[in-house]
């Protein structure tokens, strides 16, 4: 019975704890702050299976930019004339049953693994030193599965047309409805003046480092967005029409960049998104860079939410 | 000498912890939110900031410590600032569930 | 080894602070008093990740102790945005005090 063990047990209980009421709670502010804090306690549960990369993910995103993209739901909600009617019994039972259905059989998947599990874990340690990099899931990211990393930042931006595509016809290209401080006081003013160019630097931290430790290109580029969205709430900057050049430049310049370096993996070693020797670095360099950008871009843009009208305010 | 830092740890964080406690009762028994505001801000200034003063003799270099008290800066700062929108909110009345 | 037992209790010790907090989620009375306490756990989870960092010797965890640190004013921010103000285009903006 160690400590560990102790605080383990008490770190789980309180997890079950807020999910449970994340699900009760009536009021959806209530469940949105029990979510955000869910997503504080799950980020402690992944430090505790030493997955610091996916901790720090869960932290950027589950703490800050999920609340603000939740509440600014809640809100729109609230002004949509009440609630309106919750799912009735029978909808819930069978909800709840499903969920059942899933855990369940999540769990007799988990508790029959054999002893030593199946992983690569060993054999991408094994190659990593070739790699040029010292944290080996930057090396699984960008050396190992770059075609999956590629896909996913491509993903990222269909999503990101997905939500774009909510926008009524007549305002396509318009400016998104994001919420702002219609007066904004002055001290949120201060706090929007004062975080953002320590948050950038943290930002580019966070990318740079992630090279050798914990950290990389997405939650750099999640902290860049946070910044960003925090610029635009305090009226410091408008929100940008979607139409905007530079906006769609910076959408792509990071995907387009990792593609043009795969492509050029054609000519210079012998497959797609493979780098010539010794250039690994660089290149991942120039890839991760360009593409903390553009993730910055694309996850505040997701938060701002579609266009809602044409001009601005 | 090693000693001397372990103790200090041992204290500096124990102290921490209490005012943590501290801040954790008052804002479950103080009377109205602008009560409840200060007891936050003690947490913030003292719990957080004692338990990083004691992780100082045990922090990975320079580096590791500027980063122990960048933490304890933002969270103040934020603390600071987010306390002051909320009671500017409460004061007015905000909205009651 | 003493010393990491010690912090891991430490740690555990404002985890159970922070699940005392959650009460006061549970309660509110007002949505500002919820936003308090997700602060307060906030730094409470900030101060945990710290006490982990040093008592698994992983500094990198003070990496994510840093990001929740700066980004959690950011739900405070947009909470206070519905609490206080109307959408920019609506034409019965609230009033001020």
């Amino acid at each position: 019975m160690t400590y560990a063990f102790v605080f383990e047990i008490g770190l789980a209980a309180l997890l079950l704890t807020i999910a449970t009421w994340a699900i009760v709670a009536r009021a959806a502010f209530a469940a949105i702050v029990a979510f955000m804090i869910y997503g504080l306690l799950v980020g402690i549960v992944w430090v505790r299976l030493f997955a610091v990369d996916v901790a720090l993910t869960e932290a950027a995103i589950g703490g800050g930019l999920t609340g603000m993209l939740l509440l600014g739901a809640a809100a729109r909600l609230r002004e949509a004339e009440g609630s309106g009617e919750r799912p009735g019994l029978a909808v819930r039972l069978v909800a709840g049953a499903l969920c059942v259905l899933v855990s369940a059989a999540l769990g007799i998947v988990v508790f029959s693994l054999p002893d030593a599990a199946p992983t690569l874990a060993p054999t991408a340690m094994a190659n990593l030193a070739q790699s040029g990099l010292g944290n080996p899931v930057a090396a699984v990211l960008f050396v190992f599965r770059a075609f999956d990393t590629l896909l996913e930042k491509v993903v990222l931006l269909l999503a990101l047309v997905g939500v774009w595509s909510l926008a009524p016809d007549r305002v396509w290209g318009g400016v998104p409805g994001f919420r702002v401080y219609s007066e904004p006081s002055s001290i949120l003013v201060y706090l929007a003046q004062l975080l953002p160019p320590i948050g950038i630097m943290i930002g580019i931290y966070m990318f740079w480092t992630g090279a050798s430790h914990p950290g990389g290109a997405f939650q750099g580029g999640t902290v860049l967005a946070a910044m960003w969205l925090l610029v635009m709430i305090a009226r410091l900057q408008p929100v940008p029409a979607i139409s905007q050049l530079r906006i769609r430049f910076l959408l792509v310049v990071g995907p387009v960049i990792f593609i043009v370096i795969g492509l050029l993996g054609f000519v210079f070693a012998d497959a797609f998104l493979a780098y010539p020797a010794g250039y690994a670095k660089p290149l991942i360099v120039i890839a991760e860079s360009t593409l903390t950008l553009s993730i910055g871009v694309t996850l505040g843009l997701l938060v701002a939410g579609p266009p809602e009208r044409m001009t601005q305010q | 000498m090693t000693l001397a830092l372990d103790i200090f740890t041992l204290v500096a964080v124990a102290a921490g912890s209490f005012f943590f406690m501290a801040g954790t009762v008052g804002l479950l028994r103080f009377p109205d939110t602008m009560t409840r505001l200060h007891a936050l801000t003690k947490v913030d200034n003292l719990g957080l900031g004692l338990i990083v003063v004691g992780l100082f003799p045990r922090a990975e270099g320079f580096l590791g410590a500027l980063k122990l008290l960048s933490v304890w800066i933002f969270v103040q700062l934020s603390g600071a600032i987010v306390s002051q929108l909320i009671a500017h909110v409460a004061r007015r009345g905000g909205r009651r569930t | 080894m003493a010393m990491a037992n010690f912090l891991l209790g430490a740690a555990g010790f404002v985890l159970a602070m922070v699940a005392l907090g959650l009460l006061s989620v549970f309660r509110g009375p007002s949505d500002a008093d919820r936003m308090l306490s997700a602060q307060l756990i906030g730094t409470g989870g900030v101060s945990v990740l710290l006490l982990l960092a040093v008592a698994t010797e992983i500094p990198s965890i003070a990496d994510v102790a840093l990001m929740l640190a700066l980004l959690a004013p950011f739900a405070a921010v947009a909470f206070l945005r519905d609490a206080s103000s109307a959408r920019i285009k609506s034409p019965n903006a609230t009033d001020r005090a």
